[in-house]
């Protein structure tokens, strides 16, 4: 194995090129490292090390966005109280991920480039319309996360872009919910992940946001119109056909299609469905599986 | 509540309790280390959980000459762990009857290049028919032990079941279902083997250093006066470490002695969860005739164990849970019948509870069912059934410990809040609301000791030595796994001979050194092994020609005098176990005192069901239990909360899941243990009747926290969403298909 | 430091284990260690720096027990490959105060210890940290820590007893 070790982000794209994209970048490598010992085969090749370029980490507030850096961390976002006040789900979500010992390492950018379908930083940056900027020696590049993934762990990130930054525009919310059914209650990968959000602002609207439930991290249209179109729904059993529509769960070894679909649907019915009159103003943005209150 | 006579010495602080916390205290990957080799094993893959190994290929990206290989060949004596019955082979020699047998074993001093050897050996497995559903009958072809697949059958009986049961008002019937589940010790099993001289030495992470002792004898045909086994600081064994070490030993032994070399093997998580030992799976079925107002008129019951590919403890833990199956309870006429099955699993072994848990889940779960039928409080059908003293258990064991049964129960619901909390659920549930409440009871109990004659069998051995500088040593092969002997060897030998906590030494487990005082399971190390202790401490007394009073600086000076007496010579106290009197057990007919004493416990569980997800959390939990006398109560209340812990893994979300008999789940991050944030404070509670033949009057403790929980907290579901589940561990998942009232009932 | 090596080859990429000479602070002495690139900090620190301390008990980030403080913050050393502490403050167990742990011990914060070095660099965390608690509980701060034998009640009551 060979490691690149830039010392700016100038460097790390002009490494990058200079790799034919041979190079794998490296953040906080909490899922790369992942049974390392084991993983021979991943000895074998080089890395890209971002950690010591430290432009990349910087949280900065422009007046119309949130831009994350490449680097910032989960605890970089559940540490900044303005965070907690105006794009509260992502410190709900940031929180859920992993432990305290993950969340100082593990990046937001790490969590759209591992590109895994159970992610939970995503669902909730995709239902805030975040945008991932790509840059490589050729300039940069802008893509809505929305459109980011084409299918499982393939996304418009070419093998010479890094994830610069992550800019998320600021929006009055009026509803804001991020469940994540896990296995336990802190440390579980999600069995389903919910995000959803409403602004009347310009482009705003209803955003619902599944993770778990399909290839990739992906919204959800038809639920999202049956929001829009704020249509009857009487029991979580009604939502079954929209959601046969936008995901395609499957029996894994955390869970089943069956209950994911069922759990999916329950969630969204009360808290989402039925939860829309109380989202304005409640502070109860997220809730874990087990939390019952 | 009665109290056993005050310990005189004060509860002494866990005595490796700092090194543990500052990182100091070394296990077995910490030892320091020359000129070793790692070791490690190549296995049968999936998917062939039986068949004829055909081929094996050696990579040929590999230069094997620089690699130590070791296959069934190399064993100089029979391939075989010795244990109840000869049947598993320390290397498959030619034939696997599980996923992951172990096939060969190789050596290098680079673990990784050790790591892409492994990887790069191909094990051809030519496929037979497996057995992988314990519950169903074997086909013929199926049959790969003895006549019918059975390791072992038993039958315990009192009465007249049959007779009973037809005349019965009521009959009330269930079947239950409980799941593997993986011990997780957080410390993976590991060993080192060293030729010193002619002395082969093992040193690692083991509960039972003389089990290892015995199992390299026989398959290394090799004497004990060339054979060493040294316990190393243990982290965590809840009967993980009871059988397997003896493989891990072997297998390090047998690359030791190729090499020439000392080997040291470590398990990695995977290879731990994967191929090691789990409990049991088990299927109980109940067939309970009553009285109309809920007095057990009989019962039926039987039970079957997954036993796995090979026999391992299987007849034992069988043994143990039909001797629990009946409950707390008297009952005329009991019928227990009771099968371990061959299959072609990854064998189970030792956990925890050994098969108690397995039969008290199903117990206590029918309690309720039977309730529920008879419209009936769960709390007051067990008072007019709990055993009563003067009265007999199903194996006819007279119960006259002195223990209040129903003190117990009282206790755990006054507690809890019982009465009060069960009004306010039903007024909460009432609501129908997506959250549901309940509370869920189980009184059960836990015999202390190896069952009936095992402890006569074992013939315990223990020394305690004087030193010259005043000092004590205790001797003995029971090892500290977290569960507090040297702490409270410590307590007991202090007190008994007045010294203080750190007047007493506690020797190495070294099998060169210690005597066999038996292996450190069935919750027998404080009752039966420290009633070693304190007799032990009486010899040396009676050596040192002291008067049974005789305590502290009298103890102390005798030490120093006989030792200035007796330059260079070694003063030892030495005992043997011995029955208590009127102990009787009947190993032909299954009937007598099954154990020395029982252990008793009432335990409450309070769980909140988000009929969303069909998530439970437990947001409240009681363990009461009487445990005799207890010795140090932050030891005691630390074993009940890390049980009551395991045992609300167990019910809510640990599960293995087999693919042609491999746990695919063999990760952490699958295999899924409670957080912190997982579980509530446990409350625990302890009554004190005294056992007179145990230390200080103490019971056994360390497996009775694991029976309760999980009937407990099944129970609780039942009452907060009406729900009748039947089957551990009840993962939302498996909740969920038996939850159509979940959303019918919620508004 | 820099890896100067010319990128230009393919065959750069294929060296297996390249020696690495990484530079860090460790609890408080500058230390210089020369290692393959493919090491993790774990096993940097067990197995060539002798701190024994922080254990292996899962090598994926979820039990815990190899915690050390990264730049005085928690963190997995199985999952920090070595050449990212490069200029770093690294703290493990082994250079706490003992006195700090006392109220632990005294709650029966330890049982069979192979968790303990990393409860106990978590639950001293949480202690200098304490603003953490305005937002976090205990428990949800040790969930990265996994225990099988306390039930964790040792070790959050030993917490709670030590908070200022």
């Amino acid at each position: 194995m060979s490691v690149l070790l830039p010392g700016s982000r100038r460097e790390a794209l002009e490494l990058l090129a200079r790799s034919n994209g041979a190079a794998m970048p490296i953040a906080g490598g909490t899922d790369l490292l992942v049974h390392w010992p084991q993983r021979q085969e991943e000895h074998d090749r080089a890395y890209l090390d971002l950690s010591g370029i430290a432009e990349l980490r910087p949280v900065e507030w422009t007046p119309d966005a949130l831009v994350l850096g490449g680097l910032t961390t989960y605890w970089d976002v559940i540490r900044d109280a303005r965070v907690g006040r105006e794009l509260p789900l992502l410190a709900v979500a940031a929180r859920q991920v992993g432990s305290i010992q993950i969340q100082t390492r593990g990046t937001w950018a790490g969590n759209i480039v591992n590109g895994s379908p159970a992610a939970d930083g995503v669902p909730v940056l995709m239902a805030y319309d975040a945008v991932v900027v790509l840059e490589s020696v050729a300039g940069r590049e802008e893509v809505p996360l929305e459109r980011f993934y084409e299918g499982y762990k393939q996304m418009r990130r070419r093998p010479d872009q890094l994830v610069v930054a992550i800019r998320i525009p600021r929006r009055p919310y009026t509803f804001q919910r991020f469940v994540k059914i896990g296995s336990r209650r802190a440390q579980a990968i999600a069995k389903v992940g919910l995000a959803v959000t409403h602004s009347a602002a310009g482009g705003g609207g209803w955003r619902v946001v599944a993770a778990s439930v399909a290839p990739t991290i992906r919204r959800c249209p038809s639920i999202e119109r049956l929001l829009e179109e704020q249509a009857a729904v009487h029991s979580p059993e009604e939502l079954l056909p929209a959601i046969a529509r936008d995901v395609t769960p499957i029996d894994d070894i955390r869970s089943t299609a069956e209950y994911r679909k069922l759990a999916m649907a329950r969630v969204l019915f009360y808290d989402v469905f039925r939860g829309r009159e109380q989202g304005a103003g409640s502070t109860d943005h997220g809730r874990r599986m087990t939390d019952n209150g | 509540m009665k109290r056993g006579p005050p310990s005189t010495g004060a509860a002494v602080q866990r005595r490796e309790g700092l090194a543990k916390l500052t990182g100091r205290e070394r296990y077995v990957d910490d030892l320091p280390l020359e000129d070793f080799l790692w070791g490690m094993t190549v296995r049968s893959p999936p998917p062939s959980p039986r068949g004829s190994i055909t081929a094996i290929r050696f990579g040929r990206d590999v230069d094997w000459s620089q690699f130590v290989v070791v296959d069934h060949r190399d064993l100089p004596g029979p391939n075989v762990v010795y244990l109840i019955e000869q049947d598993q082979p320390v290397l498959a020699a030619g034939v696997v009857r599980h996923v992951h047998e172990p096939v060969l074993l190789l050596a290098h001093p680079d673990r990784d290049a050790l790591r892409r050897a492994v990887h790069a050996v191909e094990v051809v497995v030519e496929p037979e028919a497996p057995v992988l559903d314990f519950r169903l009958p074997s086909r013929s072809d199926e049959i790969q032990y003895g006549p019918d697949n059975v390791l072992k059958h038993l039958r315990i009986e009192k009465g007249d079941v049959a007779r009973a049961l037809a005349q019965a008002p009521v009959v009330v019937e269930g079947e239950y279902e409980t799941g593997a589940q993986e011990h997780v010790y957080l410390e993976t099993q590991g060993m080192i083997a060293a030729l010193e001289g002619e002395v082969l030495v093992i040193r690692g992470s083991m509960q039972c250093p003389y089990y290892v002792l015995n199992a390299l004898k026989h398959a290394l045909a090799r004497d004990e006066t060339r054979l060493r086994v040294i316990q190393t600081p243990t982290g965590g064994g809840f009967g993980g470490k009871e059988e397997f070490p003896s493989h891990l030993a072997l297998h390090a032994a047998l690359l030791a002695l190729k090499a020439g070399r000392a080997v040291k093997m470590i398990y990695d998580r995977g290879e731990d969860m994967a191929a090691t030992t789990k409990r049991h799976p088990a299927r109980v079925r109940h067939r309970t005739g009553l009285t109309r107002d809920g007095r057990l008129l009989a019962q039926d019951i039987e039970v079957l164990l997954d036993g796995g590919a090979y026999v391992t403890l299987s007849p034992v833990v069988l043994s143990r849970g039909l001797i629990h199956a009946a409950g707390p309870y008297f009952c005329e006429n009991v019928r227990i019948d009771g099968r371990a099955v061959f299959t072609n699993a990854v064998p189970f072994g030792a956990f925890r509870g050994f098969g108690a848990p397995q039969t008290l889940f199903a117990c206590e779960r029918h309690m309720d069912v039977i309730a529920r039928t008879l419209g009936m409080d769960p709390a007051l059908l067990r008072r007019v059934n709990l055993i009563r003293d003067g009265q007999s258990t199903a194996t006819g064991q007279v119960i006259n410990d002195g223990s209040d049964r129903v003190a117990v129960l009282e206790r755990a619901l006054d507690v809890s809040g019982w009465r009060e909390k069960r009004r306010a659920h039903a007024a909460f549930n009432a609501a129908r609301a997506p959250v549901r409440r309940g509370l869920g009871l189980a009184t059960f109990y836990h015999g202390g000791g190896f069952t009936g004659g095992g402890e006569v069998y074992l013939k315990s051995r223990l020394q305690v030595a004087g030193l010259p500088d005043g000092r004590i040593e205790v001797r003995s092969a029971n090892i500290e796994m977290g569960q507090g002997t040297l702490t409270v060897f410590t307590q007991i030998a202090a007190d008994r001979l007045g010294l203080a906590p750190d007047a007493v030494v506690i020797a190495e487990a070294d099998t060169a050194r210690v005597p066999n005082s038996g292996p450190t399971v069935a919750s027998r190390t404080t009752m039966v092994v420290g009633r070693l202790v304190e007799r032990a401490c009486d010899d040396l007394r009676r050596r040192l020609g002291l008067s049974e009073s005789a305590r502290g600086d009298s103890v102390r000076a005798a030490l120093r005098d006989w030792h200035r007496a007796h330059p260079d010579q070694s003063l030892v106290g030495e005992v043997v176990y011995e029955k208590p009197p009127g102990i009787n057990w009947d190993d032909a007919t299954y009937r007598g005192d099954a154990y020395g004493a029982f252990a008793w416990a009432a335990y409450v569980a309070e769980v909140e069901v988000d009929l969303r997800t069909c998530a439970v959390r437990v947001t409240d939990f009681v363990a009461v239990q009487d445990i005799g006398k207890v010795i140090n109560e932050i030891l005691a209340r630390g074993q009940v909360q890390g049980g009551v812990v395991q045992g609300i893994g167990w019910a809510l979300m640990e599960e293995c899941k087999w693919q042609d008999g491999a746990m695919v789940n063999n990760q952490l991050t699958n295999y899924i243990i409670p957080t912190s944030d997982d579980v509530p404070p446990i409350r625990v509670a302890f009554l004190e009747t005294p056992y007179p033949h145990g230390a200080q009057g103490a019971k056994g403790l360390g497996e009775l926290p694991i029976d309760g929980p999980a009937p407990a907290i099944l129970n609780a579901i039942a009452e907060a969403t009406g729900a009748d589940p039947r089957t551990i561990p009840l993962t939302p998942e498996r909740l969920m298909t038996i939850a159509e009232f979940g959303m019918r009932n919620a508004e | 430091m820099r890896n100067e090596r010319d990128m230009t080859t393919n065959s750069a990429f294929r060296t297996p284990h390249s020696a690495l000479e990484v530079s860090f602070t460790l609890n408080g002495t500058p230390t210089t260690v020369s290692v393959p690139d493919s090491e993790r900090l774990l096993d940097t620190l067990r197995y060539r720096l002798g701190l024994t301390g922080a254990k292996e008990g899962c090598a994926e980030g979820e039990c815990g027990a190899c915690t050390v403080w990264l730049d005085g913050l928690p963190a997995n050393s199985c999952l920090v490959p070595i050449y990212q502490v490069r200029g770093r403050r690294v703290n493990t167990v082994e250079a706490l105060d003992p006195a700090a742990v006392a109220p632990l011990l005294d709650a029966g914060a330890t049982q069979c210890g192979a968790c303990t070095p990393g409860v106990v660099m978590t639950a001293l965390w949480i202690l200098q940290h304490p603003d953490v608690l305005a937002t976090h509980t205990v428990r949800e701060l040790m969930a990265g820590n996994l225990c099988r034998c306390t039930g964790y009640d040792g070790i959050v009551d030993g917490i709670e007893a030590a908070r200022p």
